[in-house]
């Protein structure tokens, strides 16, 4: 599979990340080099194999239904670069 | 009595007998760490005066004392949650982050008498094999300053090399515990997933995280795990089910144990000083009363591609929490909310973990999804089936850690790839969710130290501890300190 600095971009795009010319063509280069490696996984046959996601079967696990505590307001917005005593606050987003 | 020199359980036991106080225990602990931590790097955050508080509180309440870890001074990795204490991921992106809760495994230490002597240093947000993308510089290893300590827990395991701590607390996505337990010499297991909480493990890939310790031997394992394993409703993959004291039946006792030695983990590129150590290790087993069988473990090509596929699409979308909003470091001269999110996420993750997102979320895009993601997610259904085929022949499988003893400072972030192809022999038990333990076995010429790998079925605790256990009875490289 080749890496082109156009997929670069893209995938920068939906992962919110703006790389720097000289970076972007490193990491073309480095992806590059990572995903022909990955590529290996071709020659192994797959056919009628489900894919796994969890090892164990553990699905859909459920708590008692019951009002729990929650995090006090003030102690979770002390961590935020930006925002007051009640809320995140962002630059405008909808005009 | 030489304080430092005490394992875990002999600390507790001194204590527990008033002939060490929690105090003094900590104290010397603290002049460890100050007197190396500028060398070693181990550390990230020291906090030397709520340690004193918290040991002097403990002193107290000694006779009440019920674990044997009871007023253990000891260290987490900074990727675990402690309350009000900065919680880094060695990140410059959380470098401010005080998490307003503790991880269940930190509120479970401390109801065990932890004594904690501050944050360890690793790899940016886990993403590493030598502790050096770290925002805080890279730890060095103590047995060998010019070697990285192996990573990502890199500090975990420098601290108890260097005896800073008497045990630490680490995370293991794909060997981050095993590897530097290896690189530094001491012993590091990775229990089955499931079997510790995640809640409060700041994820990296949620389906192959899981938190662990790292130690001077098994026994101090087996406490540690004895004090941290256990459903937990705040983690929907905790598994629950009898948790026996894995400690109390370390009985060291292993004759008629089957060891498989799969012949594929010790082919080409394996060095070959590390291949005699832990092919050694079969030996002493088998003189305990082991019994040794060789198969085939014809999956190995497979299981690098595999893991770093599912663990890059894993890590794209949990750090895609990391915005600038809601904790951590906000990027400044931004135009509008989306510029907001890219310049705090290109400014503020490194390389190494910029690398994985684009990876994770190439794998996971449009066209791109069934050809990687869907086929290692295929691959890790074989690997899983391959481990299953193995423990129809033996209980423990022995191979090395790492395919080599620590490398030189600066020689692995120059290829990514090459240190990717380092985690071939411990990523497979992340992918199948097995336990598993890295033990000190040997040294090479320059005397860095080797790690043997011993593997378990899933929730095999006790036979891979045991196994363990035996081995140190009867060798002491577990007990050789700092070169």
């Amino acid at each position: 599979m080749e890496i082109t600095e156009k997929m670069v971009d893209y995938v920068s795009a939906l992962s919110r990340l703006k790389l720097p010319e000289e970076e972007k063509t490193r990491m073309t280069a480095e992806l590059q080099t990572i995903v022909t490696y990955m590529d290996v996984l071709e020659t192994l046959d797959t056919d009628g194999v489900e894919p796994m996601s969890h090892v164990f079967p553990v699905k859909n696990v459920l708590r008692a239904d019951e009002v729990q505590p929650s995090f006090p307001r003030e102690e979770l917005l002390k961590n935020a670069p930006g925002g007051d005593e009640e809320a995140f606050l962002v630059p405008k987003a909808v005009d | 009595m030489e304080l430092l020199e005490l394992s875990a359980l002999q600390l507790g036991e001194a204590i527990k007998k008033g002939e060490v106080s929690i105090p003094e225990a900590t104290g010397a602990a603290l002049k460890a760490i100050e007197a190396q931590n500028g060398a070693n790097n181990a550390f990230i955050t020291v906090t030397a005066e709520a340690a004193m508080a918290r040991a002097e509180e403990l002193q107290k309440r000694v006779k009440d004392a019920s674990s044997p870890l009871y007023g253990v001074p000891m260290a987490y990795k900074d990727n675990i949650c402690t309350k009000g204490v900065k919680t880094t991921c060695a990140s410059k992106i959380l470098g401010d982050f005080q998490p307003p809760y503790n991880a269940t495994l930190v509120e479970k230490l401390t109801a065990a008498g932890a004594v904690s002597l501050g944050k360890l240093n690793m790899d940016e947000f886990a993403m590493g094999s030598t502790s050096e993308t770290s925002f805080y510089g890279a730890t060095k290893n103590p047995r060998a300053l010019d070697r990285a300590p192996g990573g990502s827990s890199g500090g975990a395991a420098a601290a108890v090399a260097a005896k800073e701590c008497w045990y630490a607390i680490g995370s293991d996505t794909g060997g981050s515990i095993r590897q530097p337990a290896s690189y530094c010499g001491v012993t590091g297991m990775k229990p089955t997933y499931g079997t510790v909480s995640r809640y409060g493990l700041i994820a990296y890939a949620s389906s192959l995280d899981q938190m662990g310790p790292l130690c001077g031997d098994a026994a101090d394992c087996a406490a540690v795990l004895d004090a941290i394993q256990g459903k937990d409703f705040r983690d929907g993959t905790s598994l629950s089910g009898d948790y026996d004291s894995l400690l109390q039946n370390l009985t060291g006792d292993i004759s008629g144990l089957k060891v498989g030695v799969p012949v594929d983990c010790f082919g080409d590129g394996l060095n070959g000083e590390v291949r005699t150590a832990v092919l050694a290790v079969a030996d002493v087993l088998k003189d305990r009363g082991a019994e040794v069988v060789e198969f085939q473990f014809p999956v190995m090509q497979y299981v690098v591609p595999a893991y770093y596929i599912i663990a890059s699409a894993e890590a794209s979308s949990n750090l895609s929490r990391f915005d600038g909003v809601k904790y951590g470091w906000r990027a400044e001269g931004y135009e509008d909310l989306a510029d907001l999110y890219n310049k705090t996420r290109t400014e503020g993750f490194g390389a190494e973990v910029k690398r994985r997102i684009l990876l994770g979320t190439f794998v996971l895009s449009t066209g791109y999804y069934d050809a990687y993601y869907k086929k290692a997610l295929q691959v890790k259904a074989v690997i899983k089936r391959a481990f299953d085929d193995a423990f129809n022949h033996c209980d423990v499988m022995l191979t090395p850690v790492a395919p080599t003893t620590a490398p030189k400072l600066g020689d692995s972030l120059s290829d990514p790839l090459q240190m990717y192809l380092s985690d071939i022999y411990t990523v497979s038990l992340n992918l199948a969710g097995l336990p598993g333990i890295s033990v000190p076995c040997g040294a090479d010429k320059q005397g860095l130290p080797i790690g043997a790998q011993l593997i378990g079925p899933a929730l095999g605790e006790q036979v891979v501890l045991n196994a363990a256990h035996a081995f140190q009875l009867d060798t002491d490289y577990h007990k050789k300190g700092a070169k």
